[in-house]
């Protein structure tokens, strides 16, 4: 299972950010599109790193005036990124090790998607529930 | 007017496809009870189940008994079929907008993807759906030829269709015989001249996409023996690390892989090669442009910034003399006239079922996709049903909601009446159940599940529609 299978049933719409825009607008944003994650990119619409809740609550844990920083500041610059025919399986495997939660995907090194660790439980909790259904339906055409 | 979904207003829904995905987004509509629905499901063939009759392998009986959980769907009171009408010629989109509130796509994914290597047009060069349609007795494919007097065929691929096509290549006519493959195909692979059959991953043994169960039944063939070379069989270190955070399923496909690679040599008459890290680069013709060989470069894996690992060519090259290829690297999807197509993926986009637009990326009210043709060529029969529930529940969101189509005639008989019109001949499910017993009582006679028709004219003369 490829990761263009996730792509496919998504959204296309990736909610951006500018590196110099502040906390206070990302933590807006987050909330008003109800998700965990912003693509930050930069005035020519490179990727210049992403920010999650967890790198805001991170830092706001000991820093009270991170409303007014810029999200440059915050955000994770080194961003493992994925391609459309990256295996699920293992790109689960990453991110369980690697402790990330959102995986951007490029295209000719072009922002197509994002792919969560919801989505991947997603599909995989559906590709056993198939794989259960159709052992099944096997076992009882058996009797 | 009372609203839509209540007994004397029932919500309308067509399905576009008569295979799993549609039959499991049938069964989810008629298994909820607040919304009174009423399906009709079409399909471009007079026979209903799409790859269940087409694609799952005639040796494979035990998995098509999944058709009885559709017939008692086919049942229901509200439920029509209407075979052999095709959209885009015989109704359009909007004929179907203009009666129902709701539309779902469940074509699948009807043909292969292309691969772009010198040679791939030669004569004797196919792909591998169009031998399993074939063999499985499709209308629009049983008149194509195979050259089965090849003694060499290669099978580009290890995916489960790669597996079927193999399988079906080395089983003896007695083995065949047991199954309802169509009774042309029986006749020529029983004078089949083929005796090695290559099949070719390009990646290693823990990447390769077939199941546990699928190969060790390429162990357990009648009269021919799987061969893979031992070398081939060892995983390399980075699939060595993978493998650490597998699954039961992965780790259970490499031992039996490696333990066929330890058999002593062959003692029947054909013989299967299960080839690792080899990509085809080219087809070499003859003076008649039939394919004579194929070149093989040895790949090496990398592992992406993701995590899987990939294949990369090597400078180290190999020639096989092969006189047949099928090329099985996957399925692809075919774009209906008059809704949203994705070329990359051969697939709707959507977001979880809602088609969307492919320039505004808008959700377009009243439309839906489910199965193969929604996600892409992707798990096992049974993975559909989750994946139409999914669909079928934003569409019952979306009744809630008001937001449905809004038919000019939503009448049952409205789409009769239209029909009559444009395809009188249409199969309606009854005439399908007149088909399948003939079928079975054909094939009873030879000792065989079924003896299918295999043309339309076929099918209209045993129903009396012609």
């Amino acid at each position: 299972m490829k990761v263009s299978r996730i792509l496919s049933t998504k959204r296309r719409e990736i909610i951006t950010i500018q590196p110099d825009q502040l906390i206070r607008e990302a933590i807006r944003l987050l909330a008003e599109h109800n998700i965990g994650v912003l693509v930050v990119v930069d005035e020519a619409g490179q990727m210049a790193g992403i920010l999650s809740e967890r790198d805001i609550v991170r830092r706001a844990a000991k820093d009270e005036a991170l409303f007014g920083k810029p999200v440059s500041e915050v955000m994770t610059d080194q961003v493992i990124t994925g391609v459309p025919q990256d295996d699920i399986a293992q790109v689960m495997h990453t991110m369980t090790e690697r402790r990330i939660r959102h995986m951007p995907i490029l295209k000719d090194d072009k922002l197509i998607g994002m792919v969560s660790i919801g989505d991947i439980v997603k599909v995989q909790r559906d590709e056993y529930l198939g794989e259960i259904d159709t052992l099944e339906t096997q076992i009882m055409a058996e009797e | 007017m009372t609203h839509i979904g209540s007994s004397d207003n029932p919500l309308r829904v067509a399905i576009i496809g008569a295979g799993p995905a549609g039959f499991y987004a049938a069964e989810h509509l008629f298994k909820q009870k607040e919304t009174a629905v009423s399906v009709d499901m079409f399909d471009r063939l007079p026979t209903p189940f799409g790859l269940v009759r087409a694609g799952v392998a005639p040796d494979h009986q035990k998995i098509k008994s999944v058709t009885k959980i559709f017939d008692r769907v086919a049942r229901k009171e509200n439920f029509r079929f209407f075979g052999y009408v095709e959209i885009g010629k015989d109704l359009s989109v909007e004929d179907l907008a203009n009666h129902y509130h709701q539309i779902i796509y469940t074509t699948g994914a009807q043909t292969d993807r292309a691969l772009n290597i010198p040679g791939i047009d030669l004569t004797n060069s196919h792909a591998a759906t169009e031998f399993v349609a074939w063999y499985n007795g499709h209308p629009d494919y049983r008149d194509y030829e195979f050259d089965l007097s090849q003694e060499r065929v290669a099978v580009i691929g290890v995916g489960n269709v790669a597996v079927d096509v193999c399988r079906i290549l080395c089983r003896t006519p007695e083995e065949l015989a047991k199954t309802d493959i169509a009774d042309y195909a029986l006749e020529a692979l029983s004078q089949s001249s083929v005796k090695e059959v290559y099949m070719l991953g390009r990646r290693g043994p823990a990447q390769a996409a077939f199941t546990a169960p699928e190969i060790k039944e390429l162990g357990e063939m009648a009269d021919a023996d799987i061969i893979i070379l031992p070398e081939e069989a060892e995983l390399d270190p980075l699939s060595q690390a993978a493998l650490e955070g597998a699954d039961r399923g992965t780790t259970r496909q490499v031992e039996i892989i490696q333990s066929h690679a330890q058999r002593g040599p062959s003692t029947k008459s054909r013989r299967l090669h299960l080839r690792f890290l080899v990509s085809p680069t080219e087809l070499i013709g003859d003076e008649n442009c039939c394919v004579a060989q194929m070149r093989l470069v040895k790949n090496e894996l990398y592992q992406t910034d993701a995590g899987s690992l990939r294949p990369r060519a090597t400078d180290q090259h190999e020639t096989i003399p092969v006189g047949l290829v099928f090329r099985s690297i996957g399925y692809h999807g075919v774009p209906l006239p008059g809704v949203p197509f994705n070329e990359d993926w051969g697939v709707i986009l959507n977001e979880d079922g809602r088609v969307m637009d492919n320039d505004t990326g808008e959700v377009m009210l009243g439309h839906y996709t489910a199965g193969w043709i929604k996600r892409g060529p992707s798990g096992v029969i049974g993975t559909n049903k989750p994946d139409a529930a999914e669909t079928v529940e934003h569409m019952l969101a979306d009744v809630e909601a008001g937001k449905t189509l809004q038919p000019a005639r939503p009448q049952p008989e409205a789409l009769v009446d239209l029909l009559t019109e444009r395809q009188p001949l249409y199969f309606s499910y009854e005439d399908w159940l007149m088909l399948d017993e003939l079928e079975i009582s054909r094939g009873t006679t030879l000792g065989r599940p079924r003896l299918k028709f295999t043309t339309i004219d076929e099918m209209l003369a045993a129903v009396g529609k012609q």
